[in-house]
């Protein structure tokens, strides 16, 4: 078995189907083409960390001396914070479905994926209308207890503490995803190993289950963190000075690309700790699974009380993380639908709605493609270079969406005044700025940023159609067009939907790109929502807010599909996904 | 009739497949180094060798999914392949299996059968693809996707779906080691009698010695990208050419000795060995060549030995022995299963037939 994996392995010409003897040129060209396409996508983090080597200015010598240790103080609060809650809430929750039997266990198992769907800045907005003074929370309790301002404590929202809770409740399914995914995997044969050397559950838990699925739970709070480091919306909203809101601050406000460079620069130093963290974290432990056997989980089956606690356990992420903030959402467009009674404010929600959907599908039918590119590059030829550069390519997803605004904007700035001093030289005229503050470079920005969403999903399903299937096909009389026509088409082309979906929703929910680098007066449904929010027009920012929730669930939907099939052993479904 | 005129497609005496002195190296590493192979049609031929040896690779040259760098390949008596000319694969008329199969996920399985099938529309395709399905008894699952199917199910559609088009050729890599060994012997026939019907040139890559003993009409014995020996399943056995063909063709008890006089004397008896005086050599004793006599029976020449164990398979027993004066333990085969016990003490008699010296300096 291993050999014939070992020899194809091997073979330069995974090349099929292509022919043999042309393989030469076509290949190089192709090949040639992803590596300029992914050092393109890597241009911006480049520019980036370049920055580092740039002598301080004023400016950034003022924010040395005056906010940066608060940046870094209340990153790593965040960080810290949002790690241990995402552990908790996302380990805890997965075992409990995985494991045990309770009533509503599989609603709640399907249920908790659905805090996925709603942005931080969503959450954040209705908690602060929640939770403030004027809120109903602090109001109900004063109505109740007869109280007024002074006579009690009542932890304040919009602090480290708020923030640290409110992203951790929207960002706990990635760990509980990638947990539950691991027990599920765990062979049942390893841990009844554990019960009969004289482990109890709780002890096989710790000793077995946790250790095994330890690298796929790194993972997961390696992603939630690599959100929270991004997260603009709701550390803005809540006043909390991060990096992403101070490069915010020092591009728009003290105008200094520079220092605002800087500061993206010791972002991707938290963002790179993270991931080499995960991957030591990872590293050597590829646990291979040597236990061919996989039967149905023996679910402990928990009574009464014990029952009762699970259901309250699995139910609060889903209502602190979805129902109360969506709840709120809703109620709050209610309101507003029944006062304005058809002012412009709906009209102009449309407009926002269109431009949102316009930029989401070009930048999914983009990085889509350009996935397509860079994954037939590797096909094509292995060569470790096309390996390398299409792996930079797809780093842009840790990187924070701020610090790729800046990376794309200093470049383009760039290009635009050397050209237009260019053209005031040679001819007098001016060109004024033909990229940076144009729909381009917004495209650009978002398939930077996400390129690795659609690259992982198109590189997942190019992997079904195996060399051997090129073979065949080749020999049963098809040349390379046909076999791409009839084999590969087929099979990857209900990944290709997925990717431009997940792809698209995630555009929808980008704020802090969107926000440095759209056109001047150029709104979507997320820049809409953060300027109301901005004005403390809480009400009026709910429908836009509550639409993206709203085309965040589809991706969820697709998950919790995907996921209901992917337990081994158990027949793997039709090709899709 | 000159030979010019003779070389058509479809001519019987052409060979089905031929291999005349195929290189391949990939990067620097060579893996297929000057192999000649021919294969009549309707002949089945194992290739037979170690992991990494080039088995896989002089199959994928003769499908034409790798590039010829020395040599040539012919099929069916045309020029196919040679360096700086390839026929495309899919004007080569081989047929292709692999050992996962390689079924098309997104076809149902009378599809799947049917892509291949040349000529007339997509009813006509599906008629004979259901035909091929119905004589492997694997008709019943037309409608099903590949996934439901068991191993087995899957290889006879793979099989059927590989002679669809009528292949000159059938390469096979190692097309059986997916399936349990019940299920193997009975696959294993059934594709051997249809490869017969057919008169299809038949090229089985195999790491199983005994699946080549079973399979194959010529076994080509396969070492570091070169055919060490080549002959039929008892040439190879009785008669090995090398220190590596017997020892990878069967079991063997090895004894290390030196060459004197034309001889090496070994605890077993003298055996003759045509070598220079004070040569190491090796001798390869099979276990079926020791034949047991309980003492005080036999030959008092005979090496003496103490029964450690005995393992009863059926008919034949396998005797594991500590001979009087020698530390390694020897395995016999014995055809009088269940006689022996552990302890007894046996004279052996050695089969200079099933035994054989070669120079030690010979790599296993």
């Amino acid at each position: 078995m291993s050999e014939i994996d070992l020899s194809l392995g091997r073979s330069p010409s995974r090349g099929f189907p292509w022919l043999p003897r042309s393989r030469g040129q076509n290949m190089r060209g192709w090949s040639a083409l992803a590596i300029f396409v992914a050092l393109l996508v890597a241009v911006p983090i480049l520019v980036v960390f370049g920055h580092v080597f740039v002598p301080a200015g004023e400016v950034w010598r003022h924010l040395a001396s005056t906010v940066l240790a608060s940046y870094i103080v209340n990153t790593l609060w965040l960080v810290f914070g949002v790690g241990i809650g995402v552990f908790v809430l996302g380990v805890s929750t997965a075992w409990l479905v995985t494991m045990c039997r309770f009533p509503g266990r599989a609603v709640l198992e399907w249920g908790l994926l659905l805090p996925l769907a709603v942005p931080a800045y969503a959450i954040a907005y209705s908690y602060a209308g929640l939770f403030d003074y004027a809120g109903p929370v602090q109001t109900g309790l004063r109505d109740w207890f007869g109280w007024s301002r002074g006579d009690y404590w009542f932890p304040n929202i919009r602090s480290v503490g708020g923030a640290a809770v409110v992203l951790a409740f929207v960002l706990y399914p990635y760990v509980y995803m990638l947990a539950r995914a691991a027990f599920l995997e765990q062979s049942v044969c390893v841990i009844e190993i554990g019960r009969t050397l004289g482990r109890g559950p709780w002890r096989s838990f710790t000793s077995i289950a946790l250790p095994l699925a330890r690298p796929a739970i790194a993972t997961g709070v390696a992603l939630a963190l690599m959100e929270t480091l991004s997260d603009f919306g709701a550390v803005q909203h809540f006043g909390v000075a991060t990096f992403t809101t101070g490069i915010y601050r020092t591009w728009f406000g003290l105008g200094d690309p520079a220092a605002a460079s800087q500061l993206a620069a010791i972002l991707l130093a938290f963002v790179f700790v993270l991931l080499v963290g995960e991957r030591l974290s990872r590293g050597r432990a590829q646990f291979h699974h040597t236990s061919r056997r996989y039967r149905e989980l023996p679910r402990y089956k928990l009574r009464g009380g014990w029952a009762a606690l699970a259901i309250v356990a699995c139910a609060l992420p889903i209502l602190l993380g979805f129902l109360l903030p969506g709840g709120q959402l809703l109620v709050w467009v209610g309101e507003t639908m029944s006062e304005s009674s058809g002012d412009s404010l709906g009209g102009r929600l449309w407009w926002h709605t269109a431009n949102s959907l316009m930029l989401a599908a070009g930048a999914a039918a983009i990085a889509v493609v350009v996935a397509l590119l860079l994954a037939y590059g590797v096909r094509l030829n292995p060569h470790p270079v096309a390996k390398g550069a299409t792996r930079i390519a797809g780093l842009g997803y840790a990187v924070p969406g701020s610090v790729i605004a800046v990376g794309v904007l200093v470049p383009l700035a760039w290009l635009d005044n050397t050209l237009d001093s260019w053209l005031r030289a040679s001819f007098g005229v001016s060109s004024g700025l033909l990229l940076s503050g144009t729909i381009t470079a917004l495209m650009f920005a978002y398939v930077v940023r996400f390129l690795a969403v659609s690259l992982n999903t198109v590189d997942a399903s190019l992997a079904k159609v195996t060399p051997a299937m090129d073979g065949v096909a080749r020999t049963l009389g098809m040349g390379p067009v046909a076999t791409v026509a009839r084999v590969h088409v087929p099979i990857i082309s209900p990944s290709l939907l997925t990717a431009a979906l997940l792809v698209f929703v995630d555009v929808m929910k980008e704020l802090p790109a969107t926000l440095i680098l759209r056109p001047f007066d150029f709104n979507t449904l997320a820049v809409r929502a953060f300027e109301l929010a901005s004005d403390e027009q809480l009400r009026a920012a709910a429908a836009p807010a509550l639409a993206i929730v709203a085309a965040g669930l589809v991706p969820v939907a697709l998950l919790s599909v995907a996921i209901s099939r992917a337990r081994p052993g158990r027949a793997q479904g039709k090709v899709s996904l | 009739m000159t030979e010019g005129d003779n070389v058509t497609a479809g001519d019987n005496k052409a060979p089905g497949l031929l291999m005349a002195g195929v290189g391949h190296r990939y990067g620097r590493d060579p893996v297929l180094r000057g192999l000649d192979l021919e294969i009549a049609r309707g002949e089945i031929v194992c290739l037979l060798g170690p992991s990494g040896c080039g088995k896989s690779t002089s199959l994928r040259v003769a499908a034409g999914l790798e590039p010829i760098q020395e040599g040539r390949v012919e099929i069916d008596g045309k020029e196919v392949a040679r360096p700086g000319f390839s026929v495309p694969p899919e004007h080569r008329r081989v047929g292709l299996m692999f050992q996962d199969y390689a079924l098309f996920p997104h076809l149902r399985v009378v599809d799947n059968v049917a892509f291949g099938v040349r000529g007339g529309d997509k009813a006509a395709k599906r008629r004979a693809a259901m035909d091929l399905l119905a004589r492997l008894g694997v008709d019943g699952y037309a409608q099903d996707f590949p996934h439901v199917l068991s191993g087995g199910e899957q290889q006879r559609v793979a099989l059927a779906r590989a002679l669809a088009p009528h292949p000159v050729v059938m390469l096979l890599d190692e097309p059986f080691s997916g399936l349990d060994r019940r299920l193997r012997n009975q696959v294993r026939n059934d594709t051997l009698d249809v490869l017969r019907e057919l008169s299809v040139a038949t090229l089985l890559v195999t790491h199983d010695a005994e699946e080549a003993m079973m399979m194959a009409d010529r076994i080509a014995l396969m070492r570091a990208g070169m055919i060490v020996q080549s002959g039929s399943a008892v040439e190879l056995y009785e008669r090995p050419e090398s220190a590596f063909a017997a020892s990878f063709f069967g079991d063997v008890n090895i004894i290390d000795g030196t060459a004197e006089g034309g001889g090496v004397i070994t605890p077993l008896g003298t055996l003759a060995a045509p070598f220079q005086d004070g040569c190491r050599v090796r001798v390869f004793v099979r276990p079926e060549g020791l034949g047991l006599t309980p003492e005080p029976n036999g030959d008092a020449a005979d090496a003496t030995a103490e029964i450690i164990a005995s393992h009863m398979l059926g008919p034949v027993s396998l005797v594991r022995l500590k001979m009087d004066g020698v530390d390694v333990p020897v395995t016999a085969r014995s055809e009088n299963g269940g006689r022996w016990k552990a302890g007894q003490r046996v004279r052996i008699r050695l089969d200079p037939a099933r035994s054989f010296v070669f120079p030690a300096s010979q790599e296993i």
